[in-house]
């Protein structure tokens, strides 16, 4: 009877320290959506029943190893007890009702994160190795960051043009997969402003690790400057070098190539036209119209130093027109 | 050398070899009278490679020698019931033999040297992610065809395969040797067929290996289509060698269950087979009825790409996410193919050191069953964010909690087995407590993922990193070394060094506990899977490297056992008899074991775990009656 006492007490202290260490140390990072409550609070009843489990079998477990080792010089075999049918019982039905209990509030918190405002704003998410691009159809602007207003449910309508990827923003829990010939739907409701990224969460090829692009929560004031500030330039893109820009960013062109030197999967256009580009055969080129041409209808007709054999941009293809577009917004990036 | 060049094994390499050439050659030859394209950046065409890599398997199979008694029975030819062993010592492991113990022992060394290759390609890849951006496996590197983030998607896909076949050759090894033994058999039910199951794995083990060499993929071992369909020729290695190594589970799987079903000593009835023998029991059932799936969606893959076939394009009215219901249909109730004897070795293995009985045998062997079948209906909780039918989630979610409910009577089961015993600490009872402890941590950390809610954040992260590898280590890797420390003398007549196992024991645990603690807290912090380089500003630098430190101590451990394992071979101080005091029925006779198993035949006469019951015994050796009934 004493052991039962003893090891009640410690499995109760036990579990209580680990929840609060647990609790303590933080598990989740920021939460930053209405969804994110539901799932937190979901998540927050299994660390309270991991901790309670975990103490349930270690304190009995490590209390046997340590008070009925076997004793120096004791050769005899233990008491012989070959089980109990009431205690088998009891540890397969009560577990079964706290599964059940469990399931339902899972049930319930999926119904939560799923709730639907009629009056959700619509945004077109494409996905393509390894870049994502943004499509607002009310205002008519692209963008390959996701700016996102305050505490407004957003509908992202989301397709894949090659393989499939998934939408994830850890601060706002969700995650949802992309899959080609289908359109998903993601809904969120940001409540913390701040500066996200959306990770690819679906292995999707060699530069997977790099599919990540900005999410930018902004009060409804900041979202509408950003809004009218994209209208504005799509309205002033009426010359090739601003259609260039757009089809750039549309096609997913900037999420390997940089506009301001930065290094990413592809090279830089920042400075590119006119310059002279070692290829990895050694030889050079000068970034010309043909050059240029050539290598976005056919990215292995030439490959840049340092940059991966064979290519991995998705082939394109487009009219002469807008490879002059595109053209022309690069000879601007100087 | 010369007596190696003779063996089954190299016989079998060096006709896979030209059966390879032979292959590719003659659909190279086809291709060119057709006019098509007869070479590509590995030399062969994909068709090619396909071709070659099929008829490399036979090849292998006429070679070594593993199919000489059916093709001789076809040519009409008679082969005696019982080969006597024509080589002694190391010679023994490398030939084709009939003998279970040789093939257990076989299969055994095969998964420990796959375990070693997979470990090694997680030390690389674990290296690259010692901090974040990239160190060695550069843009610009090119190694056989693949630059560096290429190379690391290679090696982490592997790793993932090549121990899962591991696994697979693993439970095998210790199934084959112990089964026989623990039920008083003199071999498997089909001797032929047991030593087909295993010489089809090695080749299959080298297709998967060749996949690195050709171009490797980038998929994960998951091999998910449209990217599958993208990748280079290493995918259709890859392809095919899951699909011959599936052939030796599935043969295997089948000589199991009819060896325990036809072979049991006079008197075992169900209730009184030692409990491993239910858990390998369990685990057959899904091995010989699931694997068909991963080799069958696999195999539409290939078409899909030799063919045009468009099982998973929607351009051709095809479906992604149908591959992967049939690919988790298999793959889910593969993972309780990979725990269920494990924790049939701890339940086996519990009431030996603490000397006492099993708590509630029939519970436990029941349980292995419900787990089992329930395997068989969660399968979709791989998909909660696929974009499948967002209801169906909900009755994915109630199976799958459904699992805990077996699993928890195991835990409670070993916690009353371990209650008022006389425990003692030998190197297989540390691996046994291991295994409870690490299997506790994979189980507990299971409930979340199965949550449709909570999963939306979890699924994809170094959280499901970290919760499999527990459960695989809990209920595998664990359990396994504890079957080996334990069983060694049974095989050999020697004992491994205690010191060097307890230190392996200690090195290994507490790095394994850094790995996967670390591997989930980053992962809820938002640590994608599969990724080669992490954004520096999530700050896991730390924990990386400390999460690289930590594989390393285990790689380290590893080796230690390894060294133990060969070295105690030769050197091991001499057990010839009971060394564990067990009643299992392979310790009543001296060690090793002769050829043909127990030289008398035993009745069981009372039940298996009855450690403190005055005069009790399991079983009785019976003289062999004058006849000489064979």
């Amino acid at each position: 009877m004493r052991h039962f006492v003893v090891v009640g007490v410690l499995v109760i202290l036990l579990a209580g320290l680990t929840y609060i260490g647990l609790d303590t140390i933080g598990l989740m990072p920021d939460a930053a959506s209405a969804q994110s409550i539901p799932i937190d609070w979901m998540w927050n009843w299994q660390v309270i029943a991991i901790s309670f489990l975990f103490s349930l079998i270690i304190v009995p477990m490590g209390y046997s190893l340590f008070v009925f080792r076997r004793k120096k010089g004791d050769t005899t075999d233990a008491e012989h007890i070959e089980g109990n049918t009431a205690l088998e019982i009891t540890w397969t039905v009560v577990p079964l009702f706290i599964v059940v209990a469990f399931a339902y509030m899972g049930t319930f918190s999926l119904g939560e994160v799923l709730r639907a405002d009629p009056n959700a704003m619509v945004i077109n998410v494409t996905a393509r190795q390894f870049t994502w691009t943004f499509e607002y159809p009310e205002y008519g602007v692209v963008s390959n960051e996701l700016h996102l207003p305050y505490n407004r449910q957003v509908v992202l309508k989301m397709e894949s043009m090659d393989v499939i990827h998934s939408f994830w923003v850890p601060e706002f829990r969700v995650k949802q997969d992309v899959v080609p010939g289908r359109v998903t739907e993601y809904r969120i409701t940001p409540t913390l402003e701040g500066s996200y990224k959306v990770r690819c969460a679906e292995l999707c090829g060699t530069s997977h690790a790099y599919m990540e692009n900005a999410v930018i929560v902004a009060s409804q004031a900041e979202y509408d400057a950003w809004v009218s500030e994209q209208q504005a330039i799509a309205a002033a893109a009426q010359t090739p070098e601003g259609q260039g820009q757009i089809m750039a960013v549309k096609n997913g062109c900037v999420g390997c190539h940089s506009a301001d030197g930065t290094p990413l999967t592809g090279p830089t256009w920042f400075g590119l036209y006119g310059s002279e580009v070692t290829l990895a055969d050694g030889t050079t080129v000068t970034a010309d119209d043909a050059f240029l041409e050539e290598s976005i209808l056919d990215p292995n007709a030439a490959i840049v130093a340092g940059f991966p054999s064979p290519s991995v941009m998705p082939p394109y293809q487009f009219t002469d027109e807008e490879i002059a577009t595109i053209i022309a917004y690069i000879k601007t990036l100087k | 050398m010369k007596k190696f060049l003779a063996t089954a094994l190299a016989r079998g390499l060096l006709w896979q070899f030209a059966g390879t050439l032979l292959g590719a050659g003659l659909v190279t030859g086809i291709r060119a009278l057709m006019g098509l394209s007869v070479n590509d950046v590995f030399f062969f065409t994909e068709p090619a490679w396909v071709m070659g890599g099929f008829s490399g398997v036979i090849a292998f199979l006429l070679g070594s020698g593993a199919v000489s008694d059916w093709v001789k029975w076809a040519r009409g030819m008679d082969t005696p019931e019982h080969h006597e062993e024509p080589y002694s010592g190391w010679e023994k492991y490398f030939h084709v033999s009939l003998d279970h113990k040789v093939i257990g022992v076989q299969y055994t060394v095969v998964a420990l040297a796959l375990i070693s290759i997979g470990g090694l390609f997680a030390l690389i890849f674990r290296t690259e992610l010692a901090a974040s951006g990239l160190q060695f496996l550069t843009q610009d590197l090119n190694l056989f065809g693949q630059n560096g983030l290429q190379l690391y998607n290679t090696l982490m896909s592997l790793h993932g395969m090549i121990m899962i076949v591991s696994i697979l050759l693993g439970i095998a090894g210790i199934i084959n040797y112990v089964v026989p033994l623990l039920i008083g058999a003199q071999d498997m039910a089909f001797p032929r067929l047991n030593a087909f199951s295993f010489w089809i794995a090695v080749p299959a083990a080298v297709l998967l290996l060749m996949s690195l060499f050709l171009g490797g993929f980038d998929t994960g071992w998951t091999g998910y289509p449209p990217l599958s369909v993208r990748a280079p020729v290493g995918m259709q290695m890859f392809f095919l060698g899951v699909f011959v190594a599936g052939w030796s589970s599935i043969l295997g799987a089948l000589n199991v269950i009819a060896t325990v079903l036809r072979m049991r000593a006079k008197g075992m009835n169900a209730m009184r087979m030692p409990i491993f023998v239910w858990a390998a029991i369990a685990t057959s059932i899904i091995a010989l009825t699931a694997t068909q799936f991963i080799g069958l969606s696999f195999q539409l893959v290939m078409f899909q790409r030799l063919f045009g076939m468009g099982f998973f394009d929607p351009a051709k009215g095809g479906n992604p996410v149908l591959f992967q219901h049939l690919f988790w249909f298999y793959s889910h109730p593969a993972v309780y193919v990979f725990v269920l004897p494990g924790l049939g070795v701890i339940s086996e293995l519990l009431p030996v050191f603490a000397r006492k009985p099993l708590f509630g045998y029939r519970w436990i062997a029941m349980s292995s069953l419900g787990i089992a079948l329930v395997g068989f209906v969660v399968w979709a909780h791989h998909m909660f964010t696929s974009g499948m039918n967002e209801y169906l989630r909900l009755p994915f979610m109630y199976s799958t909690l459904l699992v805990a409910i077996p699993t928890g009577v195991k835990f409670f089961s070993w916690v009353a087995t371990l209650w008022k015993g006389k425990i003692t600490f030998p190197t297989p009872m540390l691996f046994v407590l291991g295994a409870i402890v690490v299997f506790l941590l994979g189980g507990l950390t299971g409930p979340p993922n199965a949550t449709v809610s909570v999963d939306l954040h979890l699924h994809d992260t170094y959280f499901i990193v970290g919760h499999f590898h527990d459960t695989i280590f809990g209920g595998f890797v664990f359990p396994f070394f504890a079957a080996l420390y334990y069983w060694f003398p049974k095989a050999t007549g020697r004992r491994m060094n205690e010191t060097l196992g307890k230190l392996h024991f200690w090195l290994m645990t507490p790095s394994f506990f850094v790995l996967t603690f670390g591997m989930m807290r980053i992962g809820l912090l938002g640590m994608r899977r599969r990724i080669a380089d992490y954004d520096a500003a999530l700050g896991f630098d730390a924990t990386h490297l400390a999460l690289t430190i930590a594989g390393y101590l285990i790689g380290l451990s590893v080796l230690i056992f390894i060294y133990n394992f060969f070295a105690s071979v030769k050197n091991g101080e001499k057990a010839d008899g009971n060394v564990w005091n067990s009643r299992s029925p392979e310790w009543q006779v001296p060690s090793p074991m002769p050829a043909h198993n127990y030289e008398q035949p035993f009745e069981v006469v009372g039940e298996p775990y009855d450690y403190g019951l005055e005069g009790s015994q399991y079983v009785k050796f019976i003289a062999p009656a004058k006849s000489g009934h064979k």
